[in-house]
């Protein structure tokens, strides 16, 4: 058995024909931390070998009949697991350990999952590099001088490292999909309100999402069967029936009609070669029957500057609660970028600044969410990059952060209008993963599950 | 020079729903042990999320089409962000630019705006700690805002009395003062009598919770105020608490130090939309209220003024005198549920009885006589001589021959030397 070469299907398939059990899986996870965690620093708590072994014996008893029976996930650090550390990446929650579960991880526990821990990630999600941690910043595996992409980097890099076959993530501006497009894996960014974000520790509520990093897309349709859902603990969570995803996963294209957006091409900064496998991949799509539009966004140059006025205003009071009553320690603990989000949103929720920023903003808001409507109106699907460049080096942008906020270029439009998007492998440059994503409109997920898995059974970029 | 005090107030409210404004934990808080009502969402845990309470939502628009307010289409709740540490998100879920309510009346007093809020925990200080139980944490809390029309501290008493009957009627909440489920803050400023403009300042006063205490803080206001402007001082913009012990109001927070609140639009909560079917509907629900009660009383039995409104005092008192009324004269049972606190129709049957030797006509008038008669015994139990009542009432008991019972004779002379 090796974990690099397992999907869910295929662990799940090795399980019953006694190829081998989930007590074995679980031990090659923990080999593979012990033999990388010191150096990629992707976990920050895992969970005790003997509870994981006895839980992984207790699924080796049943016939794996679950979703998700043995399979081993690993957690983003916003996730709040009952009786287990989860610190939001943030010394601030260093020593909090939760009294509840999310209803994500409940429900991932109920198909089965076994948690192998809780990952590394830009504290609180603010971040693309992993670097603003506040425990020590997550390498990429492809490349340990580069950055693994965030803020679920922990979450992408456990995965591409085997110390789990999948893992969860939340996505608010690009946290999912640029180190699933980092770490050459597959990441849903699914549309607002489809996930529970009762237990996800908030960053942006208005725009946080629950995704998930996997291998395949197959597997990652699976993971979104179990999480989505209406939660009547979250009063956003739209009561819409969850489409069975896995069932109709096509391999041809035809008749799907996949729209280009302009804008994203003609961005400063744009890699060439990002532009040229980007192009590829759109001429793959149309091999397989897709029919290609160009579609325009033109509130695209806004939308940075909408999202980092709204996040920062939704960050100031999320992180407010944090205020050294409880917890154990005190609002001087937290990072630099913390505070910079605290103080921007601060400012722009103020009396007499209010009208001005965070008003206007949502304004903005509007513009780009109808962006979207008009194209989704001519098209199924959009098709850009997920990134202007490659994963990049390890403090290349610290000091610059509007340097590192553009690296979501591509990205924050889509959480700013509550759509969904995937992330998909689309090869190499350099030695160094590159994906596209696809964009669609409100509860398309099954669109783009189906526009992706043909993508990737055609071009196959894992083997 | 003469001044007129300027006067508006907030009420804060509790419902009485079952379960509080944002969880499933139960919202009557009164009396339990510290902490033993709370989930991670009234604790404000990172990662819980509110989900508003539906009958909550319900009551304020069923209170607010009592007071005669619009009910706005639209509204939304929004974060009021502040710290103190009973409040453990760092912000209280509240409404800010778009009430339920807006715009109604009780009486001549306008009524700007209700809305519906949740309350924060309490602290309390033991052996020099600051203890937080957040057991209140979260109980739905409903904020009525009147404009500034009160003239004086009378008008103030009759308005929150009046607005205590109605939630009362309306069963959404036992508005209780010493329990802390009825709150007052009034405002207080005044300008000289001749003028037309409102003052420029506004003094507000914060912790109180009786009626008695909200008429003495707010006449200490009128004193302390009134003093100022005769020395040709203006009194300054600011937050003043009640100090119950001293009968006084003392600084709390100056203009400067006002708070900015930095709401925005309550992220977790999509916004609420309310149909005018809906609406309708719930107009249906709201039983007859104390003022229509009380002429209809007036005009269906013949009572008087004062016999229908003790009547309509709660709304249990009052169906109990239209169950119980045919058992006899309306006026001669009115009196007695009013004179004899009669709530059982046993009870009201023996006192009937009684009362075909001596009416109750003729028995208050003995009463009035005996109480003027005796001026002295009068004094003697307004200050504490409970031996003076007992005097009083032997005196009425020779007057009537000894019919009428010295219970019910006493409760009388209560109500009267009171």
């Amino acid at each position: 058995m090796n974990i690099q070469k397992l999907t869910i299907i295929s662990t799940l398939e090795g399980f019953r024909t006694k190829q081998f059990t989930a007590v074995d899986l679980v031990q090659e996870c923990l080999a593979n931390i012990k033999k990388y965690n010191d150096d990629y620093h992707v976990l920050l708590t895992v969970v005790n070998e003997d509870a994981l072994l006895t839980e992984a014996k207790e699924i080796d008893k049943t016939d794996y009949s679950l979703p998700l029976s043995g399979i081993p996930i690993v957690l983003k650090d916003l996730f709040t697991t009952d009786g287990l550390r989860t610190t939001a990446g943030s010394k601030v929650l260093d020593s909090y350990t939760p009294v509840y579960d999310a209803t994500v991880v409940r429900k991932l526990k109920e198909a089965g999952a076994i948690i192998i821990g809780k990952a590394n990630e830009d504290a609180w999600g603010h971040g693309s590099s992993g670097e603003n941690t506040d425990y020590t910043p997550t390498k990429n595996p492809y490349d340990p001088s580069r950055v693994p992409g965030g803020s679920s980097s922990g979450s992408a890099v456990a995965v591409a490292l085997g110390m789990c076959l999948v893992s969860t993530g939340t996505d608010t501006g690009s946290s999912v999909r640029l180190p699933a497009a980092f770490c050459n894996l597959v990441g849903l960014k699914p549309t607002y309100g489809r996930v529970s974000r009762y237990g996800i520790i908030a960053m942006a509520s208005s725009f946080d999402t629950i995704g998930h990093l996997t291998k395949t897309v197959y597997d990652n349709a699976l993971i979104c069967e179990v999480t989505a859902g209406k939660d009547a603990f979250d009063a956003t969570t739209a009561d819409i029936p969850v489409p069975k995803y896995t069932a109709h996963l096509a391999k041809t294209l035809h008749g799907v009609k996949v729209g280009i957006p302009k804008e994203y091409f003609e961005t400063k900064g744009m890699d060439p070669r990002i532009s040229d496998l980007t192009r590829k991949a759109i001429s793959a799509l149309q091999t397989l029957g897709a029919q290609i539009t160009d579609v325009s966004l033109p509130h695209t140059n806004v939308a940075m500057e909408c999202y980092y006025v709204l996040v920062p205003s939704e960050v100031s009071s999320n992180l407010a609660r944090f205020d050294g009553v409880r917890y154990g320690n005190g609002r001087d603990t937290f990072g630099a970028e913390a505070k910079r989000r605290i103080m921007i949103g601060t400012y722009a929720l103020s009396s007499g600044y209010y009208d001005a920023y965070y008003n206007t903003a949502s304004k903005v808001r509007t513009l780009v969410k109808k962006d979207f409507d008009d194209a989704f109106d001519r098209v199924d699907v959009i098709v850009a990059p997920s990134s202007p460049t490659l994963p990049f080096k390890i403090g290349e942008k610290s000091y610059d952060p509007l340097a590192m906020y553009l690296s979501d270029i591509f990205m924050c439009p889509v959480n700013i209008a509550g759509i969904p998007a995937l992330n998909v492998p689309c090869g190499f440059i350099d030695g160094l993963p590159v994906g596209i994503q696809l964009i669609g409109p409100q509860w398309s997920e099954e669109k783009l599950f189906q526009t992706g898995n043909a993508y990737e059974l055609h071009t196959n970029h894992r083997d | 020079m003469n001044y007129t005090p300027i006067i508006g107030i907030e009420v804060h409210i509790e419902f009485a729903t079952k379960s509080k404004m944002f969880c499933g934990c139960p919202a009557d808080h009164f009396g339990r042990k510290p902490n033993t009502i709370t989930c991670p969402v009234c604790l404000g845990l990172p990662g819980a999320l509110p989900v508003p309470n539906k009958k909550a939502v319900e009551w304020t628009i069923l209170l607010g089409l009592a007071l005669g307010c619009t009910i706005n289409e639209e509204s939304k709740f929004d974060r009021k962000h502040y710290f103190y540490p009973d409040l453990p998100k760092g912000y209280q879920i509240s409404q800010y630019d778009q009430p339920l309510c807006s715009n109604g009346r009780l009486g001549n007093i306008h009524i700007q705006r209700v809305h519906l809020e949740e309350d924060t925990g309490k602290l309390q200080y033991v052996d020099g700690m600051t203890l937080v139980d957040f057991n209140r944490s979260g109980v739905p809390l409903v904020e009525i805002v009147t404009e500034p029309d009160f003239r004086s501290v009378e008008e103030v008493d009759i308005f929150v009395k009046k607005l205590q009957q109605i939630v009362r009627y309306l069963g959404i909440s036992g508005a209780d003062m010493e329990k802390g489920s009825m709150r007052i803050e009034p405002s207080v400023s005044l300008r000289a009598t001749a003028k037309q403009s409102l003052p420029n300042y506004r003094v507000e006063i914060k912790n109180i919770n009786s009626f008695k205490f909200a008429r003495r803080a707010i006449e200490y206001e009128i004193e302390r105020q009134t003093e100022m402007l005769e020395r040709g001082k203006t009194p300054i913009q600011q937050t003043r608490g009640f100090v119950e012990t001293k009968g006084m109001t003392v600084a709390q927070r100056e203009k400067e130090e006002a708070h900015d609140y930095r709401y925005f639009p309550e992220p977790d909560i999509p916004p609420m939309r309310w149909e005018q079917l809906t609406i309708n509907n719930l107009q249906l629900t709201i039983p007859e209220l104390p003022d229509e009660k009380k002429k209809r009383f007036i005009q269906a039995y013949g009572l008087s003024d004062y016999d229908a409104t003790q009547l309509i005092e709660t709304r249990e008192r009052a169906n109990f005198f239209e169950d119980a009324v045919s058992l006899g004269e309306p006026k001669t049972v009115a009196n007695i549920i009013i004179n004899r606190n009669v709530l059982m129709k046993e009870e009201l049957r023996g006192f009937l009885k009684k009362v075909e030797t001596v009416s109750e006509d003729e028995l208050q008038q003995i009463i009035t006589q005996v109480l003027a008669e005796n001026g002295k015994a009068v004094e003697d139990y307004k200050s504490g001589k409970e031996q003076a009542l007992m005097f009083l009432v032997g005196q009425v008991v020779r007057q009537t021959k000894g019919k009428g019972d010295a219970q019910g004779i006493s409760a009388i002379i209560k109500r009267l030397i009171v």
